[in-house]
């Protein structure tokens, strides 16, 4: 399995890459700040959409840490990757499907529940889930990968204060995640909404949500084929 | 199949848009006149200067079945398609859905590969449209960001109240009724939107046992026809409020909201005065935290010999002006309002919307002057009806037929069809296309005409 930096390097890229995506966050964000005629509100919507999606890679992240204490990581990695697979093929065939009862004159919270479901519904969590399980392990007591998953519960239940090491690791997790993309849709706004003109769209907003579920795909793909090989 | 780029024909704004290249072909929605027998048609019009076939039909689709009574239709997805918050811009304009207004029968057209041999690939029929939706009589469509939107001007046993459904982008499945809560909203028309203020507005036309046979005398001398407006709230689908014009004003019908969504202003046409058969132009716009009307054009009626006038306008001795379609420019400036009963076409300059100024107007037909085109001495019947704005406000394109039954009772000698084009100044000023007469098989009415890459009034935008 991957360790070191690696994980975190990845997390930070998949940041990177939600970031990238017009149907995050930017250009909602850059859409208001046109519509109110005010730069601060470029980043003001920048706000609520990074603490939406947060709340989608954490809920991802607390799903895989819960079943982590009940399935075998190993297992659990395959598992992921096949839903990863599956979920890549289905929103190649289906197709865009979203009725967002979110519009122009979003609040907030609508924001934070806009971005949420975006980020949900496009699986900008569930792409998270195998680099989540490389992740290292927390807690002073610790049981080889493979070892009985009973085993497993135990030691996190053994581990002193492992729980709390857990939700740090997993918050640290999410604020990397979360940073880079913000960094990346916040950059694209700004300089979208003050130097390139939404005219970029027209030839610029390539496919990304194809690249997206090759993506998930891939990286669904990839971690099977690291798994058989004994990776 | 998804695109790899956006659709070329979406445009992030309406400013964006009035760059876009010239118009190629144009659609337009043909009823069938000859017999119950035969079936409405889709022609395709050839809107190339340069090509042979200009201000010529160059192909044509019959529908499966006869009496339809196709009307308005328009495309599966357009600019709205690069909206923020439900953003899905690698999807094509490819696909026309084109509703038959008397038979309910929806049907979805594909224009590609070669615009000039369309092709139906689905049709549903009104009993499908009745279980899903409750509704009949399809009229208005617009495409949103989430799907698409239609009006429907009744239930399917000729009463109210009419309303709008949904219908999916992709697979044009019809997916329900629209509203949750209609408020006292029952007659139904036109539908279009204010994106950005989350605000969608209705009008009011009649029931279809109100129109069906011809516009009823009594009803009309009585204010029940529509006269009111409604606004809802998109996101909750509910009913806001209701703007009440008055009985005396009669059929509030045309939408025309700005196009840029920083604006919150917009234009209503109404056919006819109960006062004085004038017809009206009003802008409805935000005022005190709520929404107003106000009226801002009034267009009298013209006296005429009542020799002249058709049986249903005898008694009064003038000819009305018939206000049946007006049309926004993309940049908002320019509103051209359709008189099909004096036969004129008028051109206004609404850049301040509560002061508009009368630009140029043409005329053409009308039920007493008949004006003949400049490239034909032949009198006009019929009068300026449909009117379509090409994306750059350069050209305007417009066919003379209105409803089949109202046709007969305003033009009883029987409207024969034409569809012109007029060419506009950069200032304003209307100048009718010499090569441009097209005059319909007499078989034929034409109606709506849709403009190849979009319209001024088929698209929506996000973005100022």
């Amino acid at each position: 399995m991957m360790g070191g930096a690696w994980p975190w390097l990845i997390l930070a890229a998949l940041g990177a890459f939600h970031g990238l995506n017009p149907a995050m966050g930017w250009l909602f964000a850059t859409a208001l700040g046109l519509q109110r005629g005010r730069r601060g509100a470029v980043f003001a919507a920048l706000v609520p959409i990074a603490l939406g999606h947060a709340c989608a890679i954490g809920l991802a992240l607390a799903v895989v840490a819960v079943l982590r204490l009940a399935i075998d990581p190993a297992w659990l990695g395959r598992a992921a990757a096949v839903l990863l697979i599956g979920f890549g093929l289905f929103r190649l065939v289906r197709g865009y499907r979203h009725r967002v009862r979110v519009g122009m004159a979003a609040d907030f919270s609508d924001l934070v529940l806009w971005s949420f479901l975006m980020a949900t519904a496009h699986g900008a969590g569930l792409m998270m889930a195998p680099v989540l399980l490389a992740l290292p392990q927390t807690g002073a007591y610790r049981v080889p990968p493979g070892g009985d998953p009973a085993l497993h519960a135990h030691a996190h239940l053994l581990a002193g204060g492992g729980l709390g090491a857990s939700l740090a690791l997993g918050l640290l997790a999410v604020a990397v995640h979360t940073a880079a993309m913000l960094a990346v849709a916040g950059l694209i706004a700004w300089t979208v909404f003050d130097w390139i003109g939404l005219a970029v769209l027209r030839r610029g907003w390539v496919n990304l949500d194809l690249l997206w579920s090759l993506a998930l795909i891939l990286a669904g793909a990839g971690f099977l084929a690291a798994d058989l090989a004994g990776l | 199949m998804a695109l790899w780029q956006p659709d070329p024909t979406f445009y992030p704004s309406a400013r964006m848009a009035m760059a876009a290249p010239p118009e190629r072909h144009g659609f337009v929605a043909l009823l069938n006149v000859e017999s119950p027998q035969r079936p409405d048609a889709l022609a395709v019009v050839d809107l190339d200067p340069d090509s042979a076939g200009y201000a010529t039909i160059v192909g044509q689709l019959d529908m499966p079945n006869a009496g339809d009574e196709l009307h308005h239709f328009g495309w599966n997805a357009c600019s709205s398609a690069l909206c923020p918050y439900a953003p899905h811009p690698h999807i094509e304009r490819r696909y026309l859905i084109v509703p038959g207004l008397r038979s309910s029968r929806i049907h979805i057209i594909d224009t590609k590969p070669d615009p000039r041999a369309p092709k139906i690939v689905k049709v549903i029929e009104a009993e499908e449209l009745a279980r899903r939706t409750g509704y009949s009589r399809p009229h208005t469509l617009h495409c949103g960001p989430e799907g698409i939107y239609v009006s429907a001007l009744g239930a399917p046993d000729g009463e109210g109240p009419g309303g709008i459904f949904m219908m999916d982008h992709e697979s044009f499945e019809v997916l329900g009724r629209w509203e949750m809560d209609r408020g006292p909203q029952y007659l139904a028309y036109d539908l279009w939107w204010h994106l950005a203020q989350e605000t969608l507005i209705t009008s009011e036309w009649g029931t279809p046992n109100m129109i069906e046979n011809g516009v009823v005398p009594e009803l009309l001398l009585a204010g029940k026809y529509g006269h009111k407006i409604h606004f809802w709230d998109i996101r909750r689908r509910r009913h806001v409020q209701e703007v009440d014009l008055g009985a005396e004003y009669q059929m509030a019908l045309e939408l025309r909201p700005a196009h840029d969504p920083t604006k919150t202003h917009g234009f209503l046409g109404v056919v006819v005065s109960l006062k004085d058969l004038s017809a009206s132009i009003w802008v409805w716009h935000r005022e005190a935290g709520a929404w107003a009307v106000r009226k801002i054009i009034d267009i009298p009626a013209e006296p005429a010999d009542p020799a002249m006038l058709p049986p249903l306008l005898k008694g009064f001795g003038a000819v009305p002006p018939l206000v049946t379609d007006i049309d926004l420019s993309l940049d908002d400036r320019f509103l051209y309002v359709s008189c099909w009963g004096t036969g004129e076409i008028r051109q206004y300059d609404v850049s301040d919307p509560f002061a508009p100024k009368l630009v140029s107007t043409v005329r053409l037909g009308g039920i007493v002057a008949r004006t003949p085109h400049p490239a034909s001495p032949e009198p006009l019947n019929g009068g300026p009806q449909m009117v379509e704005i090409s994306r750059d406000g350069k050209r305007v394109y417009f066919t003379n037929s209105l409803y089949r039954a109202w046709d007969e009772q305003f033009y009883p000698d029987g409207v024969r069809s034409w569809m012109v084009k007029l060419d506009i100044g950069p200032d304003g000023g209307m100048t009718p296309d010499p090569k441009f007469l097209l005059k319909f098989d007499d078989r034929f009415r034409g109606h709506q005409v849709r403009l190849e890459g979009g319209d001024a009034s088929s698209d929506s935008y996000c973005y100022a």
